[in-house]
């Protein structure tokens, strides 16, 4: 994402024009906008023009319109956010008060004005426009009769693809079944990986696979995103299916001449998971080997945060705290020293309820604690969500009261 | 006594509530089920129900005694309980057991008044109920056979119905079936010892034995050959680890086995679960050479979380082969040392004493296997069976053959022929080829067109069998390992969320809401979040320690509120033992051990059916097994 023009009263309100790159932006757009806030950008708006004569024609003309926006939707698997809302500036095209729905594109500009700009959306417009924290990796999980392909950026964990092949047990003298339907499995995981990876920019491979028995999505119309390349492939697994895989997938590579997979190869790395299942990414994100590659993704550091936080639930569960009304009035206590937070609060559309979240972590930092704002999107922000999406870990044990703990717990259903 | 103890701390109230929803399926059945009354005037059918009625009171004032009962007999509970108060409960409940008498004397009624056809698996209380009364005394069982006339089925079909009891006592020359597991560390010698045992048997013949030892040589890997017989695919034969369950049968002088052969690594622990959700009883393979039996016993290794598994999965049985014994010298103090430091954990994780055998073997060399072994190291301490013979010895489990049809698939293949095959094991009730059953979760009906029993054909089969089915009138891409096969009658409710009670193992991270697992449930392994916890149970009493905890710690009994991705097909344990317990894993080791108590939103509406009937032969068959 770039900045091109910030410009924030005393206040806190004001606008700000930015400009998204990659399909994550879309991501960060969606965290920013709130319901009430004007945006305004280029759109494509279909007007009805009616002759002289009285003839009506129609046609479609690029404007740039600016919006009081009322509905804001994302859709994670193809990257796009659109934008419904009323026009609050009247031009040639479209009139004022009428509806318009913004999709919003990558690389064009828009301008987004806010009457508050509190410091969460700041930090996330810093982050956002950071220029070190991209890397993306691809992931395959796998186990045998199932692999999620799954690609990590910064801010997102995407599922691209979920393979989930039925594959008959050996049987008593018979392993041939066993066998072509593991081979049957290994092929459209391959597949996936060509079709939903890029591994250098300009690559589009149009596969269609064509299963008798898999039950693999033949999506045909394959969006192709404007990610930013792979940096590395992990393939996980227990036992040994992913170094059965990776000696296919070379094997085949080969024998099918496939170039785009040879030159790749040391793309490939493989660790170990418990299962094929997609929340097992979180064991693979953790493993040391892999860490050391990617130094510091995002993805990662959440990872290990939330794992510390249990760590702390199990040797010193009084300091340990989750659920909003807890980690509150640990906050009073002046006690919070980490405090694990979703994004997805913030996305709450109620305004009082939003600036309590945003007290609360302008709180913790006043207090010289350290706040990290989890990803929704990723595997531990889904599980912290699940927990209430809040959670803290203390620099002195509080004991806990349990007639707190009766409201707390309301609060969370 | 706990017993007394947990009877005032009962939840009555849920007992209650429960009943309510009992009674109204009862009406509902009454009302709107046309086939099973089909073949009466209104006016029998008028009197059939005043009947009913009031043997439904009579049940509803019995209910919390029968069911406080079967809720002590948990494993859960059983296992932090000295198994000797079991017992003389078992004998009480059997002598007071005069409702049981009651459903005979509505039944005996119904036949007398009414010409009606005695319905035999159709959803009618009178005829679940039935079958309990019968099965403590097997001579009054045939008697009342002998008198009633042939039931036949209420579809109007004009096959004759089975006596499934009868039928399944004439099977295989009376040798009743039994299912068994091996388990144990990785490289203890499961697939060496069960292969060689096989070989011994004279059920792999020399040739093909003699090939794999040719071949198992070539490959540098001499030791395997046994090991061979029932790893079969290049994969664990190159590796040499066993990473599915390899299946097999073979017969003793008494009894049918088919054997399990469970792997043993660490990342196979979902396969072995399968294998083991399968089994009657488990064979416990442990390595003796030093230091290999503590590296498979202490933390990490395998034989401690096996151990527990089965127990869960409702194996009471144990036979722990203390295996490459010749390493040793036979020497007995390494048994003795053996077989103290596994009967103290081995009684922790529940295992009655009296139903865990020690027997010292070689599972490469084959001593103590078939035949009592003559190295005169071992006979001079050791007078005890053989491996063989302690198989033999073990006593069948009663089968729920009276319940609805269920099977659990485990397995899904192309066949030559029409339809496709599915495999696994019968749970309960029992099944005739033409029948049709209903496939959950999908919710699909098929037809049974064949049934095959260790590669032979059959034209039904009953609980305990481990059968493949031949399936029509479906498509195989529906059917995926896990689905529940049922009676489509008394179908199986596919849920999202349900409540359970579960036990907490050595967990390293504490449970909190939102915590992602691993529901291992029968043949199923489905992604799953802990939703809500709900209470924390005192351990052996069930008391409500604690409402709403912040998190579950190990060694905790709890209640907690389970949500999967995918609908699974479930039903409670207090209907049926065997289908109601699921195990829960994270990060590759074990956490908990579950039974289901409560289906919360079940995605298909049940069918009308008789839970007081399940409810009431189930409270029986707790006691009885």
């Amino acid at each position: 994402m770039k900045l091109v023009h910030k410009d924030i009263e005393k206040d806190n309100a004001g606008q700000v024009t930015l400009i998204p790159e990659e399909a994550e932006d879309m991501w960060h757009t969606y965290n920013l906008l709130q319901v009430g806030d004007s945006l305004r950008a280029s759109t494509i708006r279909k007007v009805q023009t009616e002759s002289s004569t009285g003839s009506v024609g129609s046609s479609r003309v690029r404007t740039t319109l600016t919006l009081c926006v009322e509905t804001i939707d994302f859709d994670s698997q193809a990257c796009q956010l659109r934008v419904k809302g009323t026009n609050i500036q009247e031009n040639q095209y479209v009139k004022m008060g009428a509806y318009h729905t913004i999709e919003l594109e990558l690389n064009r500009k828009f301008t987004l004005a806010k009457k508050v700009w509190d410091s969460v959306v700041l930090d996330r417009i810093e982050q956002a426009c950071d220029p070190a924290q991209k890397a993306d990796v691809a992931a395959v999980v796998m186990q045998e009769g199932l692999a999620n392909l799954v690609l990590v950026t910064p801010a997102m964990t995407l599922l691209r693809a979920k393979v989930e092949v039925t594959i008959p047990r050996k049987r008593k003298g018979s392993c041939t079944q066993h066998d072509k339907a593991l081979e049957r499995f290994y092929e459209a995981v391959m597949q996936g990986i060509l079709r939903h990876f890029s591994f250098d920019g300009n690559f589009v491979l149009k596969i269609q696979i064509r299963m008798d028995n898999g039950q693999i999505n033949t999506d045909i119309f394959v969006v192709f995103l404007c990610f930013s390349v792979v940096k590395c492939i992990l393939v996980a697994s227990p036992g040994f299916v992913k170094d059965q895989f990776i000696s296919y997938l070379f094997k085949e590579a080969v024998r099918q001449d496939c170039k785009i997979l040879l030159e790749n190869r040391s793309k490939f790395m493989v660790v170990h998971s418990s299962s094929g299942h997609k929340y097992s990414l979180k064991e693979v994100l953790c493993d040391p080997a892999v860490t050391a590659r990617l130094s510091d993704t995002k993805a990662a550091g959440e990872v290990k945060a939330l794992e510390d936080f249990y760590k702390m639930l199990q040797q010193e569960p009084d300091r340990a705290f989750y659920g909003l009304a807890h980690v509150e009035r640990a906050s009073e206590a002046l006690a919070v020293d980490i405090l694990l937070i979703s994004d997805k609060l913030f996305r709450h559309q109620d305004i009082a309820t939003r600036s309590r979240y945003v007290r609360l972590v302008d709180n913790v930092k006043e207090n010289g604690g350290n706040v990290r704002i989890f990803s929704s999107l990723h595997v531990s922000g889904d599980q912290l969500n699940q927990l209430s999406g809040v959670a803290a870990i203390l620099r002195f044990p509080i004991a806990d009261v349990s007639e707190a703990e009766e409201d707390s717990s309301s609060d969370e259903d | 006594m706990s017993r007394h103890r947990n009877v005032r701390g009962y939840n009555y109230d849920e007992d209650f509530e429960d009943d309510d929803m009992y009674g109204q399926s009862v009406e509902d059945d009454y009302c709107i089920s046309p086939f099973i009354y089909s073949r009466q005037d209104s006016r029998q059918a008028r009197h059939v129900e005043t009947l009913e009625e009031a043997e439904y009171e009579e049940e509803e004032e019995e209910m919390p005694t029968s069911d406080t009962v079967a809720s002590t007999l948990d494993p859960l509970q059983q296992e932090s309980r000295v198994e000797a108060e079991v017992v003389p409960k078992v004998a009480r409940m059997t002598v007071s057991g005069k409702k049981q008498t009651m459903g005979f004397d509505v039944r005996s009624a119904e036949e007398n008044g009414i010409v009606a056809p005695s319905v035999r698996r159709g959803p009618s209380p009178d005829v679940t109920a039935a079958p309990t009364t019968e099965t403590p005394s097997k001579s009054s069982a045939v008697n009342e056979d002998s008198a009633a006339p042939t039931p036949t089925r209420p579809t109007g079909k004009s096959k004759q119905q089975l006596n499934i009891r009868a039928e399944l006592e004439k099977r295989q020359g009376g040798k009743p079936l039994l299912n068994l597991v091996v388990i144990g560390h990785v490289d203890a010698g499961k697939s060496t010892l069960m292969g060689h045992l096989l070989y011994l048997l004279g059920n792999v013949n020399k040739r093909t034995m003699h090939k794999y030892e040719q071949e198992s040589k070539k490959a540098g890997k001499a030791s395997f050959a046994y090991a061979w017989v029932l790893d079969e695919t290049g994969e664990e034969r190159d590796r040499g680890v066993t990473m599915d369950v390899g299946m097999t049968k073979f017969e003793t002088d008494s009894k049918v086995i088919t054997l399990m052969d469970a792997p043993g690594h660490k990342d196979f622990i979902p396969n072995m679960i399968t294998g083991a959700a399968q089994a009657d009883v488990a064979v416990l393979v442990v390595d003796a050479s030093r230091g290999e039996f503590e590296a498979g016993f202490e933390a990490g290794g395998q034989t401690r979380e096996h151990g527990l598994l089965v127990r869960s999965l409702g194996v009471t049985q144990l036979a722990v082969a203390v295996n490459k014994m010749d390493q040793v010298n036979w020497q007995q103090e390494r048994f003795r040392d053996i077989v103290s430091k596994l009967g103290h954990f081995l009684k922790q994780a529940g295992f009655k004493d009296s139903d865990v055998f020690y027997i010292p073997t070689s599972g490469l060399s084959g001593e103590n296997l078939t035949t009592r072994s003559k190295v005169a190291d071992l006979t001079a301490w050791y007078t005890g069976p053989c491996l063989l013979e302690q198989i033999d010895a073990f006593k069948p489990p009663q089968r729920s053959v009276e319940k609805p049809f269920r099977l659990c698939v485990s397995d899904v293949f192309k066949d030559q022929g029409s339809g496709f095959c599915v495999t696994g094991k019968i749970e309960a009730g029992f099944i005739q080829t033409g029948d049709k059953v209903l496939a959950m979760p999908p919710n699909e009906t098929c037809t049974v067109k064949g049934i095959t029993l260790h590669d032979e054909a059959l034209d039904w089969a009953a609980a305990g069998d481990h059968v493949s089915l031949t399936v029509t009138g479906m498509d195989i891409i529906k059917i995926n390992v896990g689905c529940i096969f049922c009676d489509p009658k008394e179908a199986i409710r596919a849920c999202t969320r349900f409540r359970a009670r579960i036990l907490l193992f050595n967990i390293e991270v504490p449970i909190t809401q939102g915590f992602p697992v691993l529901l291992h449930y029968q043949t199923v392994s489905e992604p799953a979040t802990i939703r809500k916890l709900v209470s924390v149970l005192h351990k052996s009493s069930g008391e409500v320690l604690k409402k709403k905890p912040k998190c579950l710690s190990k060694g905790q009994n709890a209640v907690v509120e389970i949500q999967t991705q995918r609908p699974v097909a479930l039903e409670l344990y207090k209907d049926y033992k065997e289908l109601g317990r699921f195990m829960l894993r994270y990060v590759g080791s074990t956490i908990a051990a579950g039974v289901v108590t409560e289906v919360k939103g079940s995605t298909y509406p049940p069918f009308p059916t008789k839970h007081i009937a399940i409810l009431y032969s189930s409270a029986f068959f707790d006691i009885a097994s």
